[in-house]
C-alpha cells in the first residue's frame, strides 16, 4: 500500500477537465486507488466519483493505492497533480 | 404537398437539402424480467462499446474543427462510459435482479443525475445533464433508436429541429449542413449568430418546423426572406435554384469589393468593421475585405469551460487577432458575462432581472482580480497591434472613471515591471443604457470614442426582453425613439471631437446603414458576412443627400413611417 496527502493549487479545485485527467492517470495502473476528501473515500478510476467531491481550490486530499503497482501509481500521479499544475 | 413556412430570416443565402431532423428519441424503458443474465450483460455492454465509438468519432472532429477545449468535454464523457462505479452497479442489478439492460441503466444513472442535481453547486448541476447526455446515447443503443447527432452527419441535409443548442450548432459540419431551420428563436438568439458566422442559410422562429416536416422530406431554406418549402414542385425548386444563382452571383459580385475602401458616392470614408467571438474568426473579417474588428466579444474566453482563462491564455488570444489585423484597429469589449451568459464555475446567484442584474462592468468592478487579470493580458498584447478598449452597460461616468482608473493602475504596474505597453490605446465604451445616451455629451468629454450596442439599447429603451417572442413587436431599431438617442450620441461625440461607432445587428441592416450615414456614423461593426453588401451599398448613397433627410426621420411619429419613407427614398428592395 503506498499513500500521499496533496495540497489542491488549481484555481478552481479539480473539477471536470483536471478530475479527466485524473482518472485518466490513474485508470493505468492495476491497483485500487482510491481519493480521500473531507471524510469522504471515492474511487479514483471513478470520473463521477471524483467530480462528486467537488475539490476546491486549497483542498487537502489523499490519494490511497493498494496493489501490485501501488508504489508507481502514486508516483504516476504526483507527476500528474504536478505538471498539470493541479495540487502539490 | 408544398408547404410554405414563416419565419424570421436569420442568416442570409439559400439552401436546398434534404431534411434531417434534430430530435430526442423516445426513451421509454418498461421493466422487465430477463431469463438469459449473460446475454444481457452482453448486450449492456455492446451498448457501451457502440456508444464509445461514437463519442471517440465527435470528439476527434471536435478536435480538428473546434480545438482541444471543446473536445474536453468529450473526453470527461468518455470517462463516464468507463466509469466502475456506473458499470459495475448496472452490471450487478441485471445480475441479482434479473432485470432488464435497459432498466438497470436508467436506474442506475439517474442515482447518479439526481445526486449531482441536488448539489448546491450550478457547475455540479451542469454535471447532471452531462451524464444524461451520456446514458442517453447508451439506452438509445439499447433500445435500438437512433440517438441525433449533428457531428455525425455525412451528406447534404438541412437540419430541422426545435431549437439548436450552442454545443448542437459548434457541432455542425458546413460540409453535410447546409441550412437549418427551427421552431423557435429570433435574429439575436445564439443559433442566428452562430450561423451567420458559419454562413449557413438559417430561418428561425417558425413556430412549426418540427410538426411540419419529416424526415427526407426535401426542404428549401429562404434565408433571405424568412421562407421554407418544405416538398416543393420541380417548377418552385427550378425557380429557387434560378434564386441561389442569382445571390451566388451577387456574391462573387461583391467579392470584387473585398480591397476596396469604403467611399460613398459623394467621396465621404466609413469604415466598415466586423465583429468576432474568437481568434479563429479573423480568418473571415479578412476575407469579407473587413477595416478593422468594431466588436472582439471577450466573453466567448470564458465560456465553455470549467475555470477562468490565466492571463497568459487571454495574451495569446488578443495578441493573435492584433498580429493577424496587421495594424487595422481592434476594438477589444472586456468581459460582459450576466445576462443570458452565465459562467457556472463562478456561482454567481440566480437573479430575477439577470439583463438589469450583476453583469458586464458592474461584475467587473466588484471582482477586480478577474478584470485586472484581462486588463493586464490586454495591455500587454497591445504593443501587437492597433488596440482600442471599450467597458460594456456603462450607466455612469464614475463607472467609466473607475474602469479606466483600474486599466491605468495596470499599465502603469507592467511598466514598472519593464513590460512595453503601447502609449496609443483608446478608451471607450459601449452605449447601450438610455441613461448614457442621454448624458452622452458629458461622457464624450471623457472618452475616446463611443460604441452604440444597438441589441440592448432597444431592449432597454423599450422595456422589451429580446427574448421574448411574444414582444418581439417591440424590437423597433426604426423607433424614432431610437434613432434619436442614436443621433444625440453621434453629435455629442463629433462636438468633442471623438467619433462614433456601432457595432450591434442593427450596423450591417440595409434600412439602417442610409439613416446612420445621414446621421454621421462613423464605424458600422456587423457580422463580417455583411460587410461586403453593405460596401456596395454604400458606395451607391451620397452622405450629403442622406444627412439631408437627418431632420425628417427624427421628426417621424413611428418606426413603419421611417421604413416605409427609406425604402421609398433610398430605393431599397
Amino acid at each position: 500500500m503506498a499513500e500521499k496527502i496533496f495540497k489542491v493549487t488549481s484555481e478552481s479545485g479539480i473539477h471536470a477537465r483536471p478530475a479527466t485527467m485524473l482518472v485518466q492517470a490513474a485508470s493505468k495502473f492495476d491497483s485500487d486507488i482510491n481519493l480521500e476528501y473531507n471524510g469522504k473515500t471515492v474511487n479514483l478510476k471513478s470520473i463521477m466519483g471524483v467530480m462528486s467531491l467537488g475539490i476546491p481550490q486549497g483542498a487537502e486530499i489523499k490519494i490511497v493505492a493498494e496493489g501490485s503497482d501501488a508504489e508507481e501509481a502514486i508516483a504516476s500521479l504526483t507527476e500528474t497533480l504536478a505538471k498539470e499544475g493541479l495540487a502539490e | 404537398m408544398m408547404k410554405v413556412l414563416e419565419g424570421i430570416a436569420a442568416s442570409s443565402g439559400i439552401a436546398i437539402a434534404k431534411a434531417y431532423r434534430l430530435e430526442n428519441p423516445d426513451l421509454t424503458v418498461e421493466k422487465k424480467t430477463i431469463s438469459n443474465i449473460a446475454e444481457e450483460v452482453a448486450r449492456f455492454e455492446a451498448a457501451i462499446a457502440k456508444a464509445k465509438a461514437e463519442l471517440e468519432t465527435i470528439r476527434a472532429r471536435t478536435l480538428e474543427e473546434l480545438g482541444e477545449d471543446k473536445a474536453a468535454i468529450f473526453s470527461a464523457h468518455l470517462l463516464v462510459l468507463s466509469d466502475p462505479e456506473l458499470l459495475n452497479p448496472v452490471k450487478e442489478k441485471i445480475e441479482t435482479e434479473s432485470v432488464n439492460a435497459e432498466y438497470a441503466l436508467r436506474e442506475t444513472a439517474s442515482m447518479f443525475i439526481t445526486m449531482f442535481e441536488s448539489m448546491d453547486n450550478e457547475y455540479m448541476k451542469e454535471r447532471a445533464a452531462d451524464i444524461r447526455d451520456v446514458t442517453t446515447r447508451v439506452l438509445a443503443h439499447l433500445l435500438g433508436v437512433s440517438v441525433s447527432n449533428p457531428s455525425l452527419i455525412s451528406e447534404e441535409v438541412i437540419v430541422i429541429a426545435e431549437d439548436l443548442t450552442p454545443s448542437d450548432t459548434a457541432q455542425l459540419n458546413r460540409k453535410y449542413v447546409k441550412g437549418f431551420t427551427t421552431d423557435i428563436g429570433g435574429r439575436t438568439s445564439h443559433s442566428a449568430i452562430m450561423a451567420r458566422s458559419m454562413e449557413i442559410p438559417a430561418v428561425v422562429g417558425t413556430k412549426s418546423v418540427t410538426a411540419e416536416i419529416q424526415n427526407g422530406d426535401v426542404v428549401i431554406v429562404d434565408g433571405l426572406h424568412g421562407k421554407v418549402i418544405v416538398n416543393p414542385s420541380v417548377e418552385v425548386v427550378a425557380e429557387y435554384e434560378k434564386k441561389l444563382a442569382h445571390f451566388e452571383a451577387q456574391k462573387a459580385e461583391w467579392a470584387k469589393l473585398v480591397n476596396e475602401r469604403t467611399t460613398t458616392k459623394d467621396g465621404h470614408h466609413v469604415e466598415l468593421a466586423a465583429n468576432i467571438g474568437t481568434p479563429d474568426d479573423v480568418k473571415g473579417v479578412l476575407e469579407n475585405g473587413a477595416e478593422g474588428i468594431g466588436l472582439y466579444r471577450t466573453e466567448f474566453l470564458y465560456m465553455g469551460r470549467d475555470q477562468l482563462p490565466t492571463e497568459e491564455e487571454q495574451f495569446e488570444a488578443y495578441k493573435t487577432v492584433l498580429e493577424r489585423m496587421e495594424g487595422k484597429p481592434v476594438v477589444v469589449r472586456t468581459l460582459d458575462i450576466g445576462g443570458d451568459k452565465e459562467l457556472p464555475y463562478l456561482d454567481l446567484p440566480k437573479e430575477m432581472n439577470p439583463f438589469l442584474g450583476f453583469r458586464a462592468v458592474r461584475l467587473c468592478l466588484e471582482m477586480q482580480d478577474m478584470f485586472r487579470t484581462q486588463l493586464r493580458a490586454l495591455l500587454r498584447a497591445s504593443v501587437y497591434g492597433n488596440l482600442k478598449i471599450m467597458f460594456p452597460m456603462i450607466a455612469t461616468l464614475d463607472e467609466f472613471r473607475q474602469a479606466k482608473a483600474i486599466l491605468l493602475e495596470e499599465k502603469a504596474k507592467l511598466q514598472a515591471e519593464g513590460v512595453q505597453v503601447s502609449d496609443d490605446i483608446e478608451v471607450g465604451m459601449m452605449v447601450e443604457i438610455p441613461a448614457a445616451a442621454i448624458l452622452a455629451d458629458q461622457f464624450a468629454k471623457e472618452v475616446d470614442f463611443f460604441s452604440i450596442g444597438t441589441n440592448d439599447l432597444i431592449q432597454y429603451t423599450m422595456a422589451a426582453d429580446r427574448m421574448n417572442e411574444r414582444i418581439s413587436y417591440l424590437y423597433q431599431p426604426y423607433n424614432p425613439a431610437i434613432l434619436r438617442l442614436i443621433s444625440n450620441v453621434i453629435d455629442a461625440a463629433h462636438k468633442e471631437g471623438k467619433w462614433a461607432g456601432m457595432c450591434g445587428e442593427m450596423a450591417g441592416d440595409a434600412i439602417a446603414i442610409p439613416i446612420l450615414l445621414g446621421l454621421g456614423l462613423d464605424e458600422f461593426s456587423m457580422s463580417a458576412t455583411s460587410i461586403l453588401r453593405a460596401r456596395s451599398q454604400m458606395k451607391k448613397l451620397s452622405k450629403e443627400e442622406a444627412a439631408r433627410f437627418k431632420e425628417t426621420i427624427l421628426n417621424m411619429r413611428t418606426a413603419e413611417e421611417v421604413v416605409a419613407f427609406v425604402k421609398e427614398t433610398f430605393h431599397i428592395e
